[in-house]
C-alpha cells in the first residue's frame, strides 16, 4: 500500500513545527505497519494530548485521542475488550511519564500486548517550552529559567523495572531503526516501550542555543550508539540505542482467558 | 423459593441490574461503600466471558470502560465520592465523544475522605455539575433494591439510546442495606442495544452527524469504518475544529439531546401527591423514612403526599411544579444541606413554601428526624 494511504489527507495541513521529529517517527511508524502488512481496520491507535499525540488524527486507523496522560488506559480498554485488534500508543515524554507516569508503569506491569511509544523530545511543545520529567538538570525551559534542577527518568530502565517484555531505543535520526524496532514491537507479544528521542527546535532547541533541527538531529547522532558497541566502552557517556529486553511472559489478555475457563468450570 | 427471590445489598442489586442490561465490562478500583460492585462482577462477568479489570486508579477505571465501550461493550464503573472526583475528567471526555457509559456513585460523606462507611447525598450537584465546560448529563438513582435493580437497566437503556454518560447515584445505606430481589424475567423488562450504523464499507460514516431523529448510530473499533474520537470539539469527522460554527453547534447539540427529553428521562414515584396539603420531596433511601411519615400521617387522614425523584437531572422542573401546585408546604428531605432543596425552590411558584429537611452527619435520616422538621416548620416548636 502507498505510504499516503494510510493518511487523513483532510487532516492536513498537520499542527507540527518545521523542524520537528514527529512527523519522522510518523513516517517511521506507517511504514513498520505497512511493512507487517496488518490491515488498517485492525490498528487502533490511541493517543493522549501533547503535539505527539496529534499523530493519531493523522492516519487512517481507528483513532482515539483522549486525555493528557490516559492513552494507555483507555488502550488497555480498547484491547482487554477486543484482544484481536493491534493497538500502538503513540506519547509524548510529558504524557507518558510524568501525567501518565502511574499509567505507564501499570501497562507495563500487566504485560498486555500493546505499543507505547514514547516520542521523547525533552520539553512539553504544546504548551510553549516548560520542562519536563525527561528534560534532565541545567537545561533551560520556560518554567526553568534558571535551568532545572530536576533528574530525569531513563526511559528504558523505567519500563524494563516496571515489566514490559519488550524495551527499545532509538532516535528520529536513525529513521531506518525506527523502522525496524517499530515492526518487533508491534510483533512482540506483550507490553512493548520504544522510546525515540525527537527533537523540538522550536522550543528546545532556540532556549538552549543547540542549533537549528538539523544540528539537533546530528546531535542525536552523536549522543547515541548501538547496544555494546565498542564506542560505549570508550565513552560511558554515549546514550545505547536498540533491543535492550525482549522476553516471554504471560500476556494479560491470554491470562484473563485463563481467569474465563476457570470461572466457566466453576473453580 | 423461587431462585428469582433474592436477599441482597443494594450493591448487588445494581450488578443484577447490570447483567440484566447486557453489561460486559467492567473496569474498577476499590472504594468503599461500592467495593461490592466490583467483587461482585469479578466473580460473575467471567462466566459470562465477559471482562472485569482492577485498574490502577479511578481515573483509568473511567477510562478503560471508554475504550471499551469504542469497541461495542456495554460498559460500567462504581466508586464512591473520592473516586467520583478523580473520574470527572474522562466523564466529560465520554459526554463530549458522546460514549454510552454507566458510572455507579455510592455516596458517603464528603468532601474528601470525608465520611467512608457511613450515608450522605451530597454528591447530588457535583454528579450534575462536577466535570468542567457547560455540558448535560443524566443522574438517576432509587431507594429500594427493586428501583435499584430497575433503574440500573434504565441507565444502560438511556446511555446506549443517547450516547451519553449516565449516573447512578446511590448511597450508603441503600448501597450496603439487605432486602428483598425479585429478578425479572428475561425480556420482562426492554433493553436497549447499541444502535450501529447501517452505513456500508466504502462509503463515507460520519461519526458525529445526527439522524434526522438526533440518534447517532456507531461503528464498532474494529469496524469497517475508521474515524476519529476526541475530547476537543469537533466536526462530523470527529476531527478537531476551532470554528466557532463547530462548537456551537455541537455545544447545542450534547445541551438539547438530553435537556430537550427532560420528560421522557423523568422517572419518579408518587404517593397520595394528588391532594397533598404538605408535599415532601425526596430521593433515595431518604424517601423511604419521607414514605413512612407519610403513611403515617395519612392514617391520621392528614394531607400528606411523597414525591419520589428518580430522575436527578436533568432536574424535572415541570413535575416538580405541577406536583407542588397544590400544596401549602413543600418539605425537601434529603441527606445533604440543600442541594436539590436549591432546585426545588427554583422549580416551584412561591418558593417561600420550601423548607429542608436533612441531615448531613453521617446519620441515616430517620421518620423522627422528619417529624421534628414538620414540628418546626409548622411552628409547635420541638
Amino acid at each position: 500500500m502507498a505510504i499516503k494511504d494510510y493518511i487523513r489527507e483532510r487532516f492536513f495541513p498537520h499542527i507540527w513545527c518545521a523542524g520537528c521529529g514527529h512527523g519522522i517517527i510518523l513516517n517511521g511508524l506507517v511504514r513498520a505497519i505497512n511493512e507487517l502488512q496488518i490491515p488498517k481496520s485492525d490498528v487502533v491507535m490511541v493517543s493522549g494530548i501533547g503535539c505527539s499525540s496529534r499523530i493519531a488524527g493523522y492516519l487512517d486507523f481507528h483513532t482515539l485521542h483522549t486525555l493528557h496522560g490516559r492513552a494507555l488506559t483507555f488502550a488497555t480498554g480498547v484491547k482487554l475488550s477486543r484482544p484481536e485488534l493491534n493497538v500502538i500508543v503513540p506519547m509524548g515524554d510529558g504524557d507518558a511519564l510524568a501525567i501518565g507516569g502511574n499509567h505507564f508503569i501499570h501497562a507495563a506491569r500487566r504485560n498486555i500486548n500493546i505499543t507505547a511509544i514514547v516520542m521523547n523530545n525533552r520539553i512539553y511543545g504544546m504548551t510553549g517550552g516548560q520542562y519536563s520529567p525527561l528534560s534532565g538538570p541545567g537545561i533551560v525551559a520556560s518554567t526553568a529559567p534558571y535551568t532545572n534542577i530536576d533528574q530525569s527518568f531513563d526511559v528504558v530502565k523505567l519500563a524494563e523495572a516496571a515489566g514490559a517484555t519488550f524495551v527499545a531505543r532509538t532516535t528520529a535520526y536513525h529513521v531506518q531503526q525506527v523502522m525496524e524496532i517499530l515492526q518487533e514491537a508491534i510483533l512482540h507479544k506483550g507490553f512493548s516501550v520504544v522510546e525515540i528521542m525527537s527533537q523540538c527546535p522550536t522550543y528546545f532547541g532556540r532556549r538552549n542555543r543547540v542549533g537549528d533541527a538539523v544540528d539537533m538531529l546530528k546531535h542525536m547522532k552523536k549522543i547515541t550508539t548501538p547496544i555494546g558497541s565498542k564506542a560505549k566502552q570508550e565513552d560511558p557517556e554515549l546514550i545505547e540505542r536498540g533491543i535492550f529486553v525482549r522476553k516471554e511472559l504471560p500476556e494479560y489478555c491470554e491470562a484473563y482467558d485463563t481467569v474465563i475457563q476457570r470461572a466457566k468450570e466453576g473453580n | 423459593m423461587s431462585d428469582n427471590i433474592l436477599f441482597v445489598q443494594g450493591n448487588e442489586a445494581c450488578v443484577e441490574g447490570a447483567l440484566y442490561a447486557g453489561l460486559n465490562f467492567f473496569a474498577g478500583y476499590p472504594i468503599t461503600p461500592s467495593t461490592e460492585v466490583a467483587e461482585q462482577l469479578s466473580l460473575r462477568l467471567p462466566k459470562i466471558g465477559g471482562k472485569f479489570i482492577q485498574m490502577e486508579d479511578e481515573i483509568a477505571s473511567m477510562c478503560a470502560i471508554i475504550g471499551a465501550s469504542l469497541t461495542g461493550h456495554k460498559v460500567m464503573t462504581a466508586t464512591s465520592g473520592p473516586g467520583f472526583s478523580l473520574k470527572q475528567e474522562a466523564l466529560g471526555y465520554a459526554i463530549m465523544a458522546e460514549i454510552p457509559c454507566v458510572i455507579v456513585n455510592v455516596q458517603r460523606g464528603g468532601p474528601s475522605t470525608g465520611i467512608p462507611t457511613h450515608v450522605s447525598q451530597g454528591d447530588v450537584n457535583q454528579s450534575r455539575w462536577g466535570t468542567h465546560g457547560d455540558h448535560a448529563i443524566v443522574v438517576l438513582t432509587a431507594s429500594n433494591h427493586q428501583d435499584v435493580f430497575a433503574m440500573t437497566v434504565e441507565a444502560f437503556n438511556i446511555a446506549e439510546t443517547y450516547r451519553t454518560p449516565v449516573v447512578l447515584l446511590f448511597d450508603e445505606v441503600v448501597g450496603h442495606m439487605r432486602e428483598r430481589l425479585a429478578l425479572p424475567e428475561p425480556g420482562a423488562i426492554p433493553i436497549v442495544d447499541r444502535l450501529r450504523t447501517s452505513v456500508k464499507q466504502g462509503i463515507n460514516y460520519h461519526p458525529y452527524l445526527p439522524r434526522e431523529d438526533g440518534r447517532l448510530p456507531m461503528s464498532d473499533f474494529g469496524g469497517v469504518h475508521r474515524y476519529n474520537v476526541t475530547g476537543l470539539f469537533h466536526d462530523m469527522w470527529g476531527f478537531p475544529s476551532d470554528d466557532p460554527v463547530v462548537i456551537r453547534d455541537l455545544l447545542r447539540h450534547l445541551m438539547d439531546k438530553l435537556e430537550s427529553r427532560t420528560n421522557q428521562l423523568t422517572h419518579f414515584k408518587d404517593f397520595h401527591t394528588e391532594d397533598a396539603d404538605c408535599l415532601l420531596i425526596s430521593y433515595g433511601s431518604s424517601a423511604r423514612s419521607a414514605r413512612a411519615v407519610v403513611e403515617k400521617r395519612r392514617m391520621r387522614g392528614e394531607r400528606y403526599g411523597l414525591l419520589e425523584l428518580q430522575t436527578l437531572w436533568p432536574f424535572p422542573y415541570d413535575l416538580v411544579r405541577q406536583k407542588a401546585a397544590g400544596a401549602k408546604t413543600i418539605v425537601v428531605v434529603e441527606m445533604n444541606m440543600g442541594q436539590i432543596c436549591q432546585s426545588v425552590r427554583q422549580a416551584v411558584d412561591r418558593p417561600e413554601r420550601v423548607f429542608l429537611s436533612n441531615r448531613f452527619d453521617g446519620v441515616f435520616i430517620a421518620p423522627r428526624d422528619i417529624e421534628q422538621s414538620l414540628r418546626l416548620i409548622q411552628g409547635k416548636g420541638v
